[in-house]
């Protein structure tokens, strides 16, 4: 079936048995001010051979660079075979299907990407997907307060990624919904939950961050404890790479765990497409959003996959739907689950291992350069903040001119840190590289000395 | 339609039990269930909560629709009814007996208003027109 499914005639055919001139009749409704006439800044269509040729010089422009920024999105090797399988026509698209029982194999893939995603966490369920790490915590938080009946309130560590507080404030603040910010020691670099204390009445939640933010591990099992201890839910934050080697949230006691998917088999692309993982206990599964692909067995008893508890969904709940999400990243978590299947558990733990060893030789190589230390005291996974003597924009502007992306200036969210960075190598660094940076930085920083 | 004469109804297609200790049981006509098919789960209201009649106040969730159950008069939730959580299924098989909450009600006048069999079933003849 063409994606486009109605030809011109069928168009005229259709507006004339309605008895409307043109489709632009259909939306008088709305007043012409209110309409876009156009965009600024698109230029109409150009031919085919055109475009090649300013992509590939954007491409260019792009350039080769030495990347050692994390903050969020992940440079790893991706085996080549994970998108030669993922763009097969049977899988690519970026929806789940409404009509889902057509497609078992789409379904499959899902179901198999949920059971990974569940095993990885140690929780019962999974969902299909959200959109991304930080739709995924709003949705987590907003499940939170759906559950907990009588607290609107949701605590969340600054030690959570910045970006991802500003989203959740953003799809939370029509909601009744309260957010309260968590500070966080500047020694350790993890969150002060003594804060807390004064904070009286219900809360619904409190966000657990581990890695967080600065790649430092948070006291986990505490901070869900101490949740716990006030009538709240624990709701994790993980970077999934790091589950083959840290505790998974299920067993630290998170209730709700959500990360971003990326660096499970998606290409860092500029910022995405990317995708939102969500797994919880099975007793609040009813107030997950998002579609879940169950496996059931069909009239003859053969076994089947299905979408299930739709009636959470808003194609059936309408206005009292878990959630307003309607779709999810289908394709990039069939890749997740593709990726994770040719890792297999020991390639997932070397990697994740190797990028922790890459980082830990960065930071102390760093280090041992003449004004610079470590941020902070707390043991870290694949991501660490070091002290500049300096502020970071310019050396970092220095280091990309050596074509070294140096890591993410912690300055503009963090300013009370001073003048630190957040450096990231992972498993796709060599010795040298980690020493090309180390040289670069010597030189950014002598210089302005 | 099969309508217990004893039982009060309301629009929304609850049914309402007057039982000897001066509360009212409340649950959904079999009209109801058959409309909503296999019912998976049932979303109670909290004990001890006070509704206004005709506040939303439960969910019947069946395969393929959710329903709001109404509370048909004022009152306070006295009770739920716990078998539902391992058998919704029982709501199919015996709607007048799966009695989903019970409520004290807060004015006894208000159930007067509520319909009988005969003006329940002209209700629902009526929509099915």
């Amino acid at each position: 079936m063409p994606f486009i499914p109605h030809t011109e005639v069928d168009v005229r055919g259709m507006l004339a048995s309605i008895g409307v001139a043109d489709i632009e009749a259909l939306f008088d409704e709305i007043p012409r001010e209110l309409r876009i006439q156009g965009l600024s800044g698109v230029p109409a269509a150009a031919p085919e051979m055109a475009v090649l040729r300013l992509m590939a010089e954007r491409a260019e422009a792009d350039g080769r660079y030495l990347n050692f920024i994390g903050a969020g999105a992940y440079e790893h090797h991706i085996p080549a075979a994970v998108w030669q399988i993922a763009t097969r026509g049977e899988f690519y698209s970026a929806y789940t299907p409404y009509q889902a029982e057509a497609s078992q194999g789409t379904l499959q893939a899902l179901y198999e990407f949920q059971t990974m995603m569940a095993s990885l966490t140690a929780l019962d369920v999974s969902n299909a997907s959200l959109y991304d790490g930080a739709s995924a915590l709003a949705e987590a938080v907003l499940m939170s307060v759906r559950l907990h009946k009588g607290a609107h309130r949701v605590l969340v560590p600054r030690t959570v990624h910045p970006l991802y507080r500003n989203v959740v404030r953003t799809i939370t603040r029509n909601q009744h919904v309260e957010i309260i910010e968590l500070d966080y020691s500047h020694e350790s670099g993890t969150t002060r939950i003594e804060t807390a204390a004064a904070i009286e009445g219900d809360i619904a939640a409190l966000v657990v961050p581990q890695p967080n933010f600065f790649g430092v591990l948070e006291d986990a099992e505490a901070l869900a404890g101490w949740a716990h201890s006030r009538g709240a839910l624990a709701i994790g934050v993980v970077n999934p790479l790091s589950l083959a080697l840290l505790r998974p949230p299920g067993e630290w006691g998170a209730d709700i765990a959500v990360g971003e998917g990326q660096p499970l088999g998606a290409p860092l692309s500029g910022g995405g497409p990317y995708f939102g993982f969500m797994c919880a206990r099975e007793a609040l599964v009813r107030q997950m959003p998002g579609r879940i692909v169950g496996r059931t067995t069909d009239s003859e008893g053969r076994p089947g996959f299905c979408l299930t508890l739709q009636p959470r969904e808003q194609h059936i709940r309408r206005a009292k739907a878990t959630s307003n999400i309607c779709t999810n990243q289908s394709l990039m978590a069939i890749a997740a689950a593709i990726h994770l299947s040719l890792l297999g558990p020991q390639g997932l733990e070397r990697a994740a291992a190797q990028c922790h060893a890459n980082t830990l030789a960065l930071r102390d190589r760093l280090a041992a350069i003449p004004g610079v230390a470590p941020a902070f005291t707390g043991a870290v996974f694949h991501e660490a903040a070091i002290r500049l003597p300096m502020p970071a924009a310019p050396v970092l502007e220095r280091l990309r001119s050596e074509r070294i992306l140096g890591g993410f200036d912690l300055s503009r969210h963090y300013p009370e840190l001073g003048n630190a960075l957040l450096v990231c190598a992972t498993e796709t660094k060599t010795e040298a590289d980690l020493e090309r940076y180390a040289l670069a930085l010597e030189r950014a920083l002598g210089e302005r000395r | 339609m099969n309508l217990p004469a004893d039982l009060k109804y309301s629009k929304t297609h609850e049914w309402v039990r007057a039982e000897a200790d001066g509360t009212l049981s409340v649950g959904i006509t079999d009209h109801a269930q058959e409309m909503l098919g296999d019912i998976v789960f049932v979303e109670p209201p909290e004990v001890g909560r006070k509704l206004a009649a005709g506040a939303e106040c439960a969910v019947v969730e069946s395969v393929k629709a959710a329903a709001d159950i109404y509370a048909p008069v004022s009152g306070e939730v006295v009770a739920v009814n716990a078998a539902l959580a391992d058998a919704p299924q029982s709501i199919n098989q015996d709607a007048y007996g799966a009695w989903i909450f019970r409520l004290k009600p807060g004015n006894a006048e208000e159930i007067g208003s509520l319909l009988d069999a005969a003006a329940y079933a002209r209700v629902v003849e009526a929509a099915e027109k």
